[in-house]
């Protein structure tokens, strides 16, 4: 198992039949992950980001291709792959614990105790700065602290992949970049390698250790990509007078507004 | 006066959005929200008032028009002596003379017994049915004509089966009470089943959760409220079915009083009987409804 080729995406293709008849939604996707990367996917909407998500999740299978993830192939969801949902996907009627212990209790239930289980839910809350939050309901906590406990509910399974559907993306701009700064915090620490869909330019470049650049749909695919060059651990506050910082952005930003500047019958 | 007016006009000028949702609250209460102060025990008493009264005055009209029917028609009796009458069988409803003379109180638990053992078979095999039905498409497929076939059938014509198969009465009516209950149960159990959030289905996925964790972690908590929903229409027909099914066997319960008060010709009884049936049919129903709110949970939008 190479680390260099942790993800491999080859040839995927993802055709979906719709009432309408069939729709191509990804062609020829080509993708290597390394193990530790951070990588994010960025394109308009409807360009197959979260498409090729749910493919590395496993949730559906790809019409044609191959996708690998250590060495094996992926036939389904699993919990090494974890997800965090773009609208959290939190169980109403569980506690903050509750839902995270679900995941615990399905990843460790056989091989350790009880006690052992509750240490590591506390422990993914406490990575989250939820521990206060534990005993409540979600209905009774903000969206930010919501998505944090879908964060503390995948990292809890000690995944070896992260994967993030715009995780940050119902949020207001505030609790977003602070939970940013938690994601890099956290990413750190963990040494997790993350695939995290985005519409965000600012979050892309900061986050990523490349930023795959999704060309439009139909028959989307990888239209570019960014080696992300900034070391980390990475500042906000510093990053935002940093001429490479400016520049991937630029570059980004260029290849979204001018390369693949949305088509204008879409745009209205 | 002049001033409350001008006030409430204005905020309804500024506030447009709060406009309609405000319509299903009291008019006070909108009123108050849109700036127009009343004294607070004016509003209580508005308030108690306006919860109160209409139903007082539903029922005084239709005492009204029993007591028209009845100065017209002499066989049917006033409200007044069935009042009367209600109070005589009321002051001793636990007596026994005999297997076809008891009180009204043994009839109306005798019906209820009936309800709750066929309600709660229809329950027991309903429910898992409908689960089944609602997470096997290949169930669905296979069930769902027999239901659309079974479903509009009245119970009571399965009553004779149930004679046929028990030879006696009771086991009969409460085969035919089983049968009414059953599919309000397994529709709703399985509808609620196919509309579990997708969300959920998905997490449960990505966890790899076992099938019974699904069943007690997402299927059983989010299908909860629809089932709750097909148990109080279950309920509702149910206690339509046992007073005809009793009226057809005879022995002891509330639908054969009414029929053996009918041979009597003690209409007093008779009238005293439907408003019993009426009041018990409302308490477990709202019985049930109160179970089903505590168990509803709220969606927690982002």
């Amino acid at each position: 198992m190479g680390t260099s080729k942790f993800i491999e995406v080859q040839h995927a293709e993802m055709v979906f039949e719709t009432k309408k008849g069939s729709f191509h939604a990804l062609a020829n996707v080509n993708l290597t992950v390394a193990q530790g990367e951070f990588i994010t996917l960025i394109g308009h909407s409807g360009c197959g980001k979260s498409t090729l998500l749910n493919l590395l999740a496993g949730l559906s299978t790809a019409t044609d291709g191959v996708l690998i993830c250590a060495g094996r192939e992926i036939a389904g969801p699993s919990p090494e792959r974890a997800v965090v949902f773009q609208n959290h996907s939190l169980l109403p009627w569980l506690s903050c614990f509750q839902n995270v212990h679900l995941a615990v209790e399905r990843v460790f239930g056989a091989r350790e105790s009880a006690s052992r289980m509750r240490e590591r839910t506390a422990a993914a809350l406490a990575l989250v700065g939820l521990s206060s939050a534990s005993a409540k309901r979600p209905n009774e906590i903000s969206g930010g602290m919501k998505q944090r406990v879908g964060i503390a509910r995948a990292l809890s399974m000690e995944p070896k992949v992260l994967l993030m559907d715009e995780p940050f993306g119902a949020l207001d701009a505030l609790t977003r970049a602070h939970l940013q700064d938690e994601l890099l915090r956290i990413v750190a620490a963990t040494g997790s390698t993350v695939v995290m869909v985005t519409h965000d330019v600012d979050e892309a470049v900061l986050l990523s250790d490349r930023i795959v650049m999704m060309s439009n749909g139909p028959a989307a695919t990888i239209g570019n990509i960014v080696q992300v060059r900034l070391a980390r651990p990475r500042v906000r506050l510093a990053l935002s007078h940093d001429e490479l910082y400016i520049e991937y952005r630029a570059r980004v930003l260029e290849f979204l507004y001018e390369r693949q500047a949305r088509p204008v019958r879409e745009a209205a | 006066m002049n001033a409350t007016l001008e006030s409430s006009t204005h905020s309804a000028a500024a506030l447009p959005s709060t406009g309609g949702r405000a319509h299903q609250r009291p008019r006070s209460e909108r009123l108050a929200s849109q700036g127009v102060r009343f004294s607070k025990r004016k509003a209580r008493m508005r308030g108690l008032a306006l919860a109160v009264l209409p139903p007082l005055f539903g029922l005084a009209l239709l005492v009204l028009a029993w007591h028209i029917i009845a100065l017209r028609n002499p066989g049917i009796p006033t409200p007044r002596v069935t009042w009367d009458e209600a109070l005589r069988l009321f002051s001793d409803p636990f007596y026994r003379k005999g297997p076809n003379d008891q009180g009204i109180g043994w009839n109306i638990l005798a019906s209820l017994k009936r309800v709750a053992v066929g309600f709660g078979m229809a329950a027991a095999a309903g429910i898992p049915l409908g689960f089944l039905i609602g997470r096997f498409k290949f169930l669905a497929g296979m069930f769902n004509p027999v239901i659309s076939l079974l479903k509009p059938v009245s119970p009571l014509a399965w009553l004779p089966i149930g004679l046929l198969v028990f030879k006696a009465a009771d086991p009969a009516a409460i085969w035919s009470i089983f049968i009414c209950s059953i599919w309000p149960m397994i529709i709703n159990t399985a509808a609620g089943v196919r509309r579990v959030p997708q969300d959920y289905m998905n997490v449960a996925r990505v966890l790899n959760l076992s099938e019974w964790k699904v069943f007690t972690k997402i299927l059983l908590p989010s299908v909860l409220p629809y089932m709750l929903t097909g148990v109080r229409l279950a309920i509702g027909t149910a206690w339509l079915v046992i007073v005809a099914a009793e009226m057809l066997t005879g022995g002891v319960g509330i639908g054969f009083w009414v029929w053996d008060e009918w041979n009597n010709l003690n209409v007093p009884h008779i009238i005293v009987a439907i408003g019993v049936i009426g009041v018990v049919g409302l308490v477990l129903e709202q019985a049930l409804v109160a179970l089903a709110r505590s168990f509803t949970y709220e969606e927690t939008g982002s």
